[in-house]
């Protein structure tokens, strides 16, 4: 088993830097997720490992040695491509076979091999297909099954589900996580799906132009991200984003949400007067009495029911619109006037010029019963 | 095509079969010819019905043209096994030498890669009679005219730029990550280039290999200028029917036939293979 280490990484293309500085280290045996849009440099970042390009600059360790200028076949590492990259020429079998071929394992041992690979990923009946007569997901499980079958240290996996169904997709998200954790390989995990990288991270990496924005377990990037779009990116429905100017009066710092003054705690002094954004999930508000202290008044636009809960959309009185999201079968309100309370532990103050979310680790709580 | 109407299936059926006569006419007219004698092949009008005789062939296989001056030798036989050998040992030596670098050019972009590429095309702008003259020069310089290794060489000039262009274009469209898979399954780039990039490029590299031999076998300037009698192919050795006592058209057709039989059986065997095509099925776009 190896860690893997990226230690000041810069590749360009053309004029066009894709990584930039990039370090970056990965425990034995840990799983990490790169996220971010494509475009983001997730994609080299794993070529650059595996060894089919080479960085600008900047030097790649795996198991504490320096790998920078060997070449892919020498580097030891499994990986998924996104377009399974399935050799079409040959079966199934042969294609998971391909790796225990290189370290010449006698023709037995490549048959027990490939044949407990195949099991363990439900392909036992297709091995003598080519790759043409394989469905969508049974690539996937293919190109998964050459990758894990010579057990190397570091797997890295590219974005594999991105082509597969929905159905799919959903069964390999529950199975994956064991399935690496069995192996105890270390693994980079690529994907453009938030659920996908909070489900099978143990942390998670986000990337936007070249360079890591925030890195951190699935529960750090969620409850405390580190700038408005990180916090747009997680979370579904997305997180509702509302201008605000905090104020200041005897009782603390507050911002004023539909003429009701919530009051925020924490090291919010500097922005005073200042232009900010204001981050509440969906799931941190609910529907109350009128009577509750705080209770912000709306008007209910639209329910939708998406099975394990229901995310209503509201208009406050001064025009904005807002989303709630509350388990299915808990009490809302599904038309006409409405009131709404924040659960203050989720709420996210931003600078709005810079995007960044202002203090790092303070829990921002919401002062009942202040409601001017 | 079951929407069709009964008169759109009549006209697509004659369309169909005037396509076909007009582009077999010459070769059934040909074929034809081969069995007949001057003497039948020049009345007019030409006549469908006829007496067949083997006689042309017989004058070739033999290498005895009997005309009204009296028996003339011909070397058709040794032309067609000149032609066999230049045409199929240019190709393998083209090969040889551009499926390497058509795949160097595809995957590896050096410094002047594309300058070396289009200098080979550029092979193919030039005239062939402006280059012939200082070719020939050398090679007597060199001793190399009328050798079978200066056609080859010769050759090179009409086999290599179209199979490096040919299969480096189908290098291209195989995914680089199909190639990076095995890479990083632990293989070395030659064992790739061996198991992965050339069964994938076979099609491909079968197409260009026999529009070369097409292209060899066709060739005529060259060996015209480079070659004398024992090292003719046919197309250069026919100009031999051409004799003081008038052009032997049967004889002529008879070496057409016989000469295009190789390429026509090349081509109808490796049909399958190129229309059987490369589909990448584990690949998705």
């Amino acid at each position: 088993m190896a860690s893997l280490e990226l230690r000041n990484v810069v590749k360009r293309y053309k004029s066009q830097t894709v990584l930039d500085n990039l370090s970056l280290t990965v425990a034995d045996g840990e799983t990490l997720v790169l996220f971010g849009p494509s475009g983001a440099g997730k994609t080299v970042l794993l070529r650059l490992v595996a060894g089919v390009i080479d960085p600008d600059e900047g030097k790649i360790f795996i198991g504490g040695e320096d790998m920078t200028d060997l070449d892919a076949e020498f580097r030891g590492v499994g990986m998924a491509f996104q377009n399974f990259a399935l050799f079409p020429h040959m079966t199934a079998f042969d294609n998971i076979a391909t790796p225990l071929e290189a370290n010449r394992s006698s023709q037995s041992a490549i048959k027990a091999g490939v044949q407990s690979v195949a099991e363990l990923l439900k392909i036992g009946h297709v091995l003598s297909h080519k790759p043409r007569a394989l469905s969508n997901g049974q690539k996937q499980r293919t190109a998964l099954a050459r990758a894990l079958v010579g057990s190397p240290p570091v797997l890295l996996l590219d974005d594999p589900l991105r082509n597969v169904d929905a159905k799919l997709r959903f069964e390999m998200r529950l199975e994956l996580p064991r399935l690496l954790a069995d192996r105890g390989a270390t693994v980079v995990y690529v994907t453009q799906d938030y659920k996908e990288a909070m489900a099978l991270g143990d942390r998670i990496a986000v990337m936007s132009q070249g360079v890591i924005k925030q890195l951190g377990t699935p529960e750090q990037i969620y409850r405390e991200p580190a700038n408005i779009e990180i916090a747009r990116l997680f979370g579904d429905p997305t997180i509702n984003l509302l201008d605000v100017k905090p104020s200041r009066d005897a009782k603390g710092i507050y911002v004023g949400l539909s003429n009701v003054q919530v009051h925020l705690t924490g090291a919010y002094d500097a922005m005073v007067g200042r232009d900010c954004v204001i981050g509440l999930r969906p799931e941190a508000l609910s529907f109350v009495d009128e009577s509750t202290p705080s209770a912000i008044p709306v008007t209910v636009e639209a329910e939708t029911p998406l099975n394990e809960k229901i995310v209503t959309l509201v208009r406050t009185v001064r025009g904005r619109e807002i989303l709630v999201s509350r388990p299915a079968g808990t009490p809302g309100q599904s038309e006409g006037r409405a009131h709404i309370a924040v659960d203050g532990k989720s709420a996210l103050l931003f600078d709005r010029a810079s995007g960044d979310r202002i203090g790092s680790k303070n829990v921002v709580n919401l002062r009942s019963g202040e409601a001017a | 095509m079951e929407h069709t109407s009964l008169l759109e299936r009549i006209l697509r059926g004659v369309a169909l079969t005037l396509v076909v006569i007009f582009f077999m006419f010459p070769i059934v007219w040909i074929f034809m010819m081969s069995f007949q004698t001057n003497e039948t092949i020049l009345r007019i009008p030409p006549q469908l019905v006829f007496k067949p005789t083997l006689a042309n062939y017989t004058a070739l296989i033999t290498g005895k043209l009997t005309t009204a001056a009296g028996t003339l030798d011909i070397a058709f036989m040794r032309n067609l096994w000149n032609s066999v050998f230049l045409s199929v040992t240019s190709v393998a030596v083209a090969l040889l030498l551009g499926v390497p670098a058509a795949y160097a050019f595809a995957r590896h972009k050096f410094r002047g890669s594309e300058d070396i590429a289009f200098t080979l095309l550029s092979f193919r702008f030039a005239p062939a009679l402006l280059v012939l003259l200082p070719l020939t020069l050398y090679f007597q310089k060199l001793g190399l005219a009328n050798t079978y290794i200066g056609l080859i060489w010769v050759y090179q000039l009409i086999c290599l730029p179209l199979i490096l262009w040919i299969v480096r274009g189908y290098f291209e469209d195989i995914p680089a990550d199909i190639e990076y898979a095995y890479r990083i399954a632990g293989h070395s780039w030659f064992a790739t280039f061996r198991k992965i990039a050339l069964p994938l490029a076979g099609p491909g590299i079968a197409a260009a290999g026999l529009l070369a031999f097409i292209f060899a076998w066709n060739n005529f300037v060259f060996a015209l200028v480079l070659a004398s009698a024992d090292k003719q192919p046919v197309t250069v050795g026919a100009l031999a029917f051409i004799t003081s006592s008038g052009i032997q058209y049967g004889q002529i057709s008879a070496a057409i036939v016989l000469s295009i039989t190789p390429t026509l059986a090349l081509a109808l065997y490796a049909q399958r293979y190129l229309v059987e095509g490369l589909s990448l099925g584990a690949v998705k776009g």
